[in-house]
């Protein structure tokens, strides 16, 4: 009996924890159940969803990714000198809105493969590896934009986080599209099962003839890829880019959205819905406390509070095996 | 008639709904070597573990010392002179040998640690067992045999009364376990009690004075080792009468046709260091032995055919083509399967599902521009399980959920969903319970009369001797002798591994 309660709380744990936060702040918030609460919490969301995916990969083949806050600030400071025309001026705004998001995006997807490059190649372990971009990648932000705030007005460029489609946020669309082809890879694609094995047991995957190199660095740079698009949503939202802020502590977000979600921060498990729903507790949990007048810095410590819970949560799930 | 030293009396287990333990029994009296067998799952790992305090039972009565005994938790059972040694080591590999040794129960000496203590204590610990090695070394950068007599020390060091050894000589050539059974036999010298458990007959004769077997939870015969012979050994452990041909003690049959023509050949091969010159030659329709102690080349000249780590001479041929490989995946490509000898580490991604685990090496080739035809899969993995009599819950079911014999089924599923041309094995029987290791020696059998070449690592000689078609001989890192299916004797390959000479 015992067993299986561990089982269901270790599998829908963090579910159940989503669904009695909801109950709460609709007996609790005044005004919860609109459609402006729900648009509000998946917009704050979305960006630390679509990193945390690219993370929860990296994570299932038993690494982790320091460095995704830093792409998301390279990002966000290369697309506006595109766009803005700073490095050499286009005519047409959509071809240079496209271009923009274009070379954000394949810089931070190679700076990823570089991280898995370090990872495969040389054994470095994940951590320190990732560390180099963690903290150097700022810095290359700022001297890309002088230390300049970059501030913009370019609807063409900023539909990917102010615009709707059918009401619902761009950004949303996008964690949504993100989320539903990562559970698509893991579950179906060969790349995901060689991922999981990577992680489940590498000399294992190895023998077995897969490539656990070449894994590894798409895997980083899947993750960089996610983070350059996060970046590019957070600056649209904005309307600005301070290489000093965007994407700062995003790291730590989107690995507290891992573990809350119930994936193995050893590797060789990964569940992508979990992940989405450790990231809309976390979310909902700030929400109810901002909502009902606790300061963000308290908010802070709930959060530490869930975290440790659901690691918590884990173990016992792990130890009744 | 004195009080027994531990009688475990009618104890009974449940995990959930299913027994794991009914009624078993188990007595071992003061200065006994007591040997505790059966088949996996018949329960012997419960009973240890409620003996050690691990889990508690449901019902029964154990009496340690003349008491009453429940310890409530290992460090309980251990504080009162039960020490256990497992199969894995269970050592800190970057701490130094004295570190290891005098883990948890440090000496101080005002209110510092006192190295120089300890690491006279940790001297005289392994002087008893006869080994003499650098105690500031770190454990990791010693042999497994090595690290495993270290955590016998380690466990004997807790002025223990009863010692219980999981399967202790699993990784210990022959030498070493002789050395091991010199300590064993200290101990009764001592009056220390040790309960063994252990899968290789001979060595139960070669130390043990009584035995219990168990059976699906209970306890079916308890007797003196001098009055049980080997074959009822094994057929009460079975709880059948095993029908073998005359003298086979494997499930080994002989070869239904003559070998064809040289699938592997090396010759020369080498990595510079643990092996020197190692040739054979491995043909289609054959089993092919390679013998040799502990530290004789063996698994090194296994991985160097299958590209794990690097030749730095030698030439090796695959049906006549050049075959260099640089990765597993080249040997892969060539035709080439490997079982290897730890399961656990390298074989098994322990929570992938059975499906997954048979189709990983496969997979790519049922991927259809990276997606995996699902149901081609499906229908793979079902024709193995059945095949090979997979006991599993289904294909979705987890691989470490498994028992040691169907993991290894799986894994030579992996292997033969590759139609692969050679089949090297290493250890393919090893930690697998003895029903269970008759019918995968009989499935190499079967490969192999199918026209698979196999090469097969074992360390026991009946394996090597009744298996194999053709055996060679390693000693050294040296190819010393090739023993054709008429030459193939104990005494001829055990002469061979003692003091054969290189030769070609």
């Amino acid at each position: 009996m015992a067993e299986q309660v561990n089982d269901f709380l270790r599998r829908y744990g963090t579910l159940a924890a989503l669904g009695l936060l909801i109950l709460l702040n609709l007996l609790i918030t005044p005004n919860f159940a609109t459609l402006q609460t729900l648009n509000v919490n998946l917009t704050q969301v979305a960006t630390i969803v679509i990193v945390a995916v690219g993370m929860t990969l990296v994570i299932a083949t038993g690494g982790i990714d320091l460095s995704v806050g830093s792409l998301m600030a390279i990002a966000g400071a290369l697309a506006p000198m595109v766009f803005m025309g700073k490095i050499v001026a286009i005519g047409n705004i959509y071809v240079a809105v496209a271009l923009a998001m274009l070379v954000a995006v394949v810089a931070t997807t190679i700076l990823g493969a570089f991280n898995g490059f370090l990872i495969a190649r040389y054994r470095i372990q994940p951590i320190v590896a990732t560390l180099v971009l963690f903290i150097a990648g700022r810095g290359v932000a700022q001297v890309i934009t002088n230390g300049n705030l970059q501030v913009f007005k370019v609807p063409e460029f900023q539909f990917i986080g102010l615009g709707r489609v059918l009401g619902i946020p761009v950004q949303v669309i996008l964690m949504l599209v993100f989320v539903a082809l990562a559970v698509w890879i893991l579950r179906r694609s060969l790349f995901g099962r060689q991922l999981l094995a990577v992680g489940g047991n590498e000399k294992a995957a190895r023998l077995s003839g897969i490539s656990t190199r070449r894994i590894k660095i798409a895997v980083y740079a899947i993750s960089g890829f996610l983070a350059g698009v996060a970046g590019l949503v957070v600056i649209a939202i904005n309307s600005a880019s301070d290489a000093n802020l965007v994407g700062l502590g995003m790291e730590l977000d989107a690995i507290a959205a891992v573990a809350v979600g119930g994936n193995l921060l050893s590797g060789g498990r990964a569940t992508v819905f979990g992940t989405l729903i450790g990231a809309l507790t976390i979310q909902l949990v700030r929400y109810t406390l901002l909502a009902n007048g606790v300061p963000d810095a308290a908010a802070l410590v709930v959060k530490a509070a869930i975290i440790i819970l659901a690691v918590w949560l884990q173990q016992r799930g792990r130890a009744a095996q | 008639m004195t009080t027994p030293l531990l009688s475990m009396q009618n104890i009974s287990k449940h995990f959930g709904g299913t027994p794991a333990l009914t009624e078993a029994s188990l007595t071992v009296d003061a200065g006994e070597v007591h040997a505790l067998i059966g088949q996996n799952g018949a329960g012997k790992s419960t009973l240890i573990k409620i003996l050690t305090g691990y889990y508690t039972k449901d019902s029964g009565r154990t009496r340690y010392q003349g008491d009453d005994f429940t310890p409530a938790s290992p460090k309980a059972a251990q504080a009162a002179g039960i020490s256990t040694i497992y199969q894995e080591v269970n050592l800190v590999p970057m701490l130094s040998v004295t570190e290891n040794i005098c883990l948890g129960r440090e000496q101080r000496r005002f209110g510092l640690l006192d190295w120089h203590a300890m690491q006279v204590e940790a001297t005289q610990l392994l002087a008893r067992f006869g080994i003499a090695i650098d105690m500031t070394r770190p454990v990791g950068s010693y042999s497994t045999a090595t690290q495993q007599m270290i955590a016998i020390a380690r466990a004997i060091g807790f002025s223990a009364r009863l010692v219980i050894m999981d399967e202790p000589t699993s990784s210990l050539d022959e030498r070493e376990t002789e050395v091991l059974f010199q300590v064993i036999r200290g101990l009764k010298s001592d009056g220390v009690s040790v309960i063994f458990v252990s899968h290789r007959l001979d060595e139960l004769y070669a130390v043990c004075d009584r035995v219990t077997i168990m059976r699906d939870g209970r306890t079916v015969k308890t007797g003196s080792m001098a009055e049980v012979d080997k074959l009822e050994l094994v057929s009460t452990m079975l709880g059948r009468d095993v029908a073998r041909s005359a003298g086979r003690t494997t499930g080994f049959g002989a070869p239904a046709h003559a070998a064809g023509a040289v699938v592997l050949s090396v010759q020369g091969l080498s990595n510079g260091h643990s092996v020197k010159t190692v040739s054979l030659d491995v043909r289609q329709g054959e089993i092919a032995g390679l013998a040799g102690l502990l530290g004789s080349g063996r698994t090194e000249t296994a991985r160097m055919i299958f590209g794990i780590d690097p030749a730095t001479a030698g030439k090796m041929t695959i049906a006549g083509a050049a075959h260099r490989p640089r990765q597993p995946a080249d040997a892969i490509a060539a035709g080439l399967g490997f079982c290897t000898e730890d399961r656990k580490v390298e074989g098994i991604v322990p929570d992938m599902s059975v499906a997954d685990n048979m189709m990983l090496a496969l997979m790519p080739a049922l991927s259809r521009s990276g997606i995996v035809d699902e149901a081609r899969q499906r229908e793979i993995v079902a024709g193995f399980i059945q095949k090979l009599g997979i006991k599993c819950t289904g294909p979705g079911q987890k691989i470490r959920e498994l028992s040691g014999g169907n993991q290894q089924k799986v894994l030579l599923a992996r292997w033969l969903a590759m139609s692969p041309r050679l089949l090297i094995l290493d250890e393919p029987t090893r930690g697998i319970d003895v029903g269970a290791k008759d019918e995968i020696q009989r499935l190499i059998r079967e490969l192999a009369d199918q026209g698979l070449a196999v090469l097969m690592i074992s360390s026991e000689l009946e394996e090597v001797i009744e298996g194999a078609d053709s055996v060679f001989v390693l000693r050294d890192g040296h190819s010393v002798v090739h023993l054709t299916a008429e030459q193939r004797s104990e005494s001829a390959v055990l002469a061979a591994m003692a003091e054969g000479d290189a030769h070609g």
